[in-house]
């Protein structure tokens, strides 16, 4: 089992729920906006800290609220890529890429390789287009050697040319690392394509 | 130019100001990140508390300063006791008083610095396994840097200027708490002092313009996510 999570949390006047086990391959949370989505990835990554409820990865639990496990996102070993970017606006692109690494982890000309980002290296973040800030963050999550992906909405407010570009990179990533994917849309042709199983919300 | 004299006064101002921002900055940025990042109870009454010195007469915080310091204030005491040190009349106390008029303005700055952080990059940053050290020292600090730096400048150019709390908390002795406000009260007092007050006063002006242009460009900065560090 790749993901066995289920948890539930208040947030203003409605409650935030989901409960699913996946295998291997990509996992798409699909629902409209405003469901919880990123809710629910907050909660896998220990951003957000859920009432109830257990989050197991790759066998390992990072929380359970019945036995009062909490482990802090640091150790989690989650590469998070957020619907923004957010780069690090005072680092380069290479020294945001290197932020996440371990020595001896990650690696680093095949991620650059497959997701072509090698040109942008020496560039600031504030000068890189959406497209491109977008593939430099997924760079970064992959190279902080994680367990498991999770990607918010990772084609939202691009170009239809910008979107094919990033879905390649996002099937290589599913296909070549075999890391696991969980990934949050709400357009329903995104699901189709990148998904090995959908939960619908 | 400034006569030997004059140049003392710029030198013990440039003094008091320097060591003053010094002291400040630990304990402002301390003060700042309680106020910014802290839940506590009371956190409106230490907020109140610090911006004191800003709306208080400077007479009375001189006079404050003057009972705790003094040989039988609290602080004072222990500093005669187990220094036998005092810092009444020496330029320690002015730049004491100094530190603690500029407090209000050096917290400020620091405090919407430390606000304007986007705690969304911390997040990041902690999902890429840094803890909460790192993330302070990689990401939060060099962040706010500039703005902290813009109110050490401020703080700077502002304990230059102090007066008030200074002349009643360590009185104006000439070479030792006459920095350059001071000094140009004594000299329009004296008769002939006309031309001294005009250098002074202009070196006064001309560091306050200096602080001010710096300060502004420094949170210019920090307001387009650039760094300085």
């Amino acid at each position: 089992m790749s993901f066995d999570v289920s948890l539930s949390v208040r947030r203003g006047e409605s409650r935030i729920a989901a409960s699913f086990v996946t295998g291997p391959g990509a996992t798409v949370l699909f629902g409209p906006s405003g469901i919880g989505k990123t809710s629910i990835l907050q909660m896998v990554a220990g951003l957000l800290k859920p009432e109830a409820g257990h989050v197991w990865i790759a066998g390992e639990t990072l929380f359970d609220a019945a036995t009062q496990v909490d482990v802090p996102p640091e150790r989690r070993r989650i590469g998070y890529v957020f619907q923004e970017a957010r780069l690090f606006p005072h680092r380069r692109v290479a020294a945001n890429l290197r932020y996440g690494m371990r020595p001896g982890a990650g690696d680093w000309d095949g991620v650059i390789a497959m997701l072509g980002i090698g040109h942008l290296l020496d560039r600031w973040p504030r000068t890189l287009s959406g497209g491109e800030a977008r593939r430099v963050a997924i760079g970064r999550a992959l190279l902080s050697d994680p367990r498991v992906l999770l990607l918010d909405e990772p084609l939202s407010s691009l170009d239809r040319a910008r979107r094919g570009d990033i879905l390649d990179a996002l099937m290589s990533v599913r296909d070549r690392t075999g890391i696991p994917i969980l990934m949050v849309t709400h357009d329903p042709d995104e699901a189709e394509r990148i998904a090995t199983a959908i939960v619908r919300l | 130019m400034l006569s030997p004299e004059e140049w003392g006064i710029v030198r013990l101002s440039l003094l008091v100001g320097g060591t003053a921002m010094l002291v400040t900055l630990p304990v402002a940025f301390g003060l700042a990140w309680l106020l910014a990042r802290g839940r506590f109870p009371g956190k409106v009454l230490l907020d109140g508390v610090v911006h004191l010195p800003l709306v208080v007469p400077p007479v009375v915080t001189g006079w404050a300063l003057l009972l705790l310091f003094g040989p039988a204030g609290p602080i004072g005491a222990w500093l005669a006791q187990w220094f036998g040190v005092s810092v009444l009349f020496r330029w320690t106390g002015a730049t004491i008083a100094a530190g603690v008029m500029a407090l209000p303005l050096v917290v400020r700055a620091i405090r919407l610095s430390i606000e304007a952080v986007d705690r969304q990059l911390e997040q990041a940053a902690r999902t890429l396994g840094a803890g909460r050290w790192r993330v302070f020292a990689t990401i939060t600090l060099p962040l706010c840097a500039p703005g902290v730096l813009a109110g050490l400048v401020l703080g700077f150019a502002r304990s230059i200027g102090e007066f008030g709390a200074t002349i009643t908390f360590v009185s104006n002795v000439p070479g030792e708490t006459a920095t350059l406000p001071l000094a140009i009260y004594s000299a329009l007092q004296r008769p002939g002092g006309e031309a001294m007050v005009w250098r002074l006063a202009g070196v006064s002006v001309g560091l306050s313009l200096i602080a001010l242009v710096a300060s502004e460009w420094l949170a210019r900065r920090m307001g387009r996510g650039l760094h300085v560090l």
